[in-house]
């Protein structure tokens, strides 16, 4: 564009007037708040240390080697601990599995519904499926000869409510690894495959040399989403348990909107606002580079 | 032989992965479709088994959230709050594609940064503004939050669409004397209705998915979204399942039917940014 042009201006205008509003202007609002004490003062990062010393969001008496709650930040490391390494794999898996399926469109719908529906009724799952009456998973155990945990109502028990809302969490968002693992595997060429089996290699092998170097960059992709998806989760909780009993499944989302609109504590609110967003710029910012990389 | 054996092998465990995932939404479905008493003790006894809709119709007229009116609040709101947004989004998104001006990448980082923050870094900031503009509580409020938090994902989408379109049609027309906002008009939103379908399918399900958002703007009974009515249904001591499960089925069937229509382009517009190709 060789000539001055007012056209960016009026064409971003209400995008970047609307964005500022609504999220630019509060994000800052919030930041703001974070420094100061409920009577207004400013008191740099006080609350900060008060919230991060509080039990509810690390509670060494009790982790690891007591139930929860441990808090709600190893609460959101848990989350990331399982149910990152349980989407990755099972993702893998179902992709790897249904490449050579026929009919397997109907299954990967299958598998996505949980990406297609409120997070809300997740949350409902997690309570419903691990229902001590009529939940089907106790049923599965009762029948492993699980019976300790099939004969309790998971997300009514501090020992195992967190682990409910983890495992719908795996139910909800595999279809997510694995719609990215298909369309990665999808594009590998078949020469490469075939060239090595000229060469004599074995399945084992074209997987470990071929497959896992190839979809490198798909899992990144899967990692960084998936990250973002355990620290911000919310509705899941919310509907299963609503961070209880006594904070068990507590992670820090929840807590920040029970300090801001149920204690209102809005200084502590705010800081843990903007602890969870400290968590969340390292993928944000590579969501952002490489938006911008790709030309 | 070896290739036959895994073949089958392949098959079953897929039959295996399908039927295992898709048994919690059979939980719900067998326990929305019969009364109670016959699935007190698990749905999967069908010694009884008697179909009926009472279950839906008692969700829909639930004495203290009736569903039905939360399932047309979610429309109207979901509609609403696809269309704003893809069209103020396109806008955006083209002037990032196709003109070049001062600090336009920062301006695109910054935008594209915003879609991963957490709602919750707006919440308390975002209660104040509404109630100041007196849109606390309204569904204005909530559409404009929901375009606002919907604006910079349809961006950073449509962009990379409108890069890979070629830019001669648009220069020819540019020579015939059209105005960028007639080219972009005439020329770039027809030839992207592909993308436009995408964003509008994915918008208006995470619209109606929403949660968080409503419970910060909405909380009049009668204006209460479909999300929201299914978690208040749920007692505080008792879980009201037949009713429940019938509402779960009736929040969840718009997105899937969304789904099922526009499944190409959902599908894209989910991982398609993220994916090269």
């Amino acid at each position: 564009m060789s000539q001055k042009n007012t056209t960016p201006l009026f064409f971003l205008a209400p995008a970047v007037i609307l964005i500022t509003i609504f999220v630019i202007y509060p994000i800052i609002k919030t930041l703001w708040l974070s420094f100061l004490s409920p009577n207004g003062e400013f008191v740099g990062l006080h609350s900060y240390f008060k919230v991060l010393r509080s039990k509810e969001i690390i509670n060494l008496d009790r982790f690891p080697y007591k139930s929860p709650p441990w808090g709600a930040l190893i609460h959101n490391a848990m989350w990331i601990a399982i149910h990152l390494p349980l989407t990755l794999f099972l993702g893998l898996f179902f992709a790897i599995v249904l490449k050579e399926v026929r009919g397997a469109s109907i299954i990967k719908s299958i598998v996505f519904l949980g990406m297609v529906m409120p997070m809300v009724i997740g949350g409902l799952l997690a309570e419903f499926l691990f229902d001590k009456d009529v939940g089907i998973v106790n049923v599965v155990l009762r029948f492993i000869g699980l019976h300790p945990l099939a004969n309790i109502s998971w997300t009514y028990h501090p020992e195992t409510a967190l682990l409910a809302t983890i495992l719908s969490g795996v139910w909800m968002w595999t279809g997510f690894s694995m719609i990215v693992y298909s369309a990665a595997l999808a594009a590998i060429p078949r020469e490469y495959y075939e060239a090595a089996e000229i060469d004599g290699a074995t399945s084992f092998r074209k997987f470990i040399h071929i497959t896992l170097p190839l979809l490198k960059p798909a899992t990144l992709v899967v990692v960084v989403m998936t990250v973002l998806y355990e620290l911000k989760i919310f509705d899941i909780v919310y509907a299963a348990t609503g961070g209880g009993p006594g904070g068990a499944s507590m992670v820090l989302a929840i807590l920040m909107y029970i300090k801001a609109f149920v204690a209102f504590n809005f200084n502590e609110a705010a800081v843990l606002a903007t602890l969870l967003t400290l968590l969340t710029l390292p993928p944000a910012i590579w969501i952002a580079k490489t938006a911008v990389g790709r030309k | 032989m070896k290739g036959k054996v895994s073949t089958v092998v392949a098959h079953v465990v897929a039959l295996l992965i399908g039927v295992v995932w898709i048994l919690p939404v059979v939980s719900i479905f067998m326990v929305a479709i019969r009364p109670i008493r016959e699935v007190l003790h698990g749905w999967w006894n069908f010694k009884e088994f008697h179909p009926t809709l009472e279950n839906f119709v008692e969700a829909l007229n639930h004495p203290t959230t009736p569903l039905g009116r939360g399932l047309l609040n979610s429309f109207i709101i979901a509609s609403l709050a696809m269309i704003t947004p893809v069209f103020i989004a396109a806008l955006a998104a083209y002037t990032f594609a196709r003109f070049s001006f001062p600090v336009k990448t920062y301006l695109f980082l910054t935008i594209i940064i915003m879609m991963a923050m957490p709602q919750q870094m707006v919440a308390i900031p975002l209660f104040r503004i509404m109630i100041n503009l007196g849109l606390i509580n309204t569904y204005l409020g909530l559409i404009l939050v929901h375009t606002a938090w919907g604006l910079p994902w349809i961006i950073l989408f449509l962009r990379n669409f409108f890069l890979t379109l070629p830019i001669e049609v648009e220069e020819a027309a540019r020579v015939d004397g059209a105005s960028d906002f007639q080219i972009f008009l005439r020329i770039v939103l027809p030839m992207s209705l592909p993308a436009l379908l995408s964003v509008t399918a994915l918008q208006f399900t995470w619209v109606w998915n929403d949660f968080f958002l409503a419970l910060l703007i909405i909380y009049s009974p009668d204006k209460l979204v479909a999300t929201q009515r299914l978690v208040w249904m749920k007692g505080k001591y008792h879980t009201p399942w037949d009713a429940l499960c019938a509402g779960a089925i009736l929040v969840m069937i718009v997105p899937v039917i969304i789904y099922a229509v526009f499944q190409k382009y959902y599908v894209k517009g989910m991982v398609g940014w993220v994916i090269k190709g």
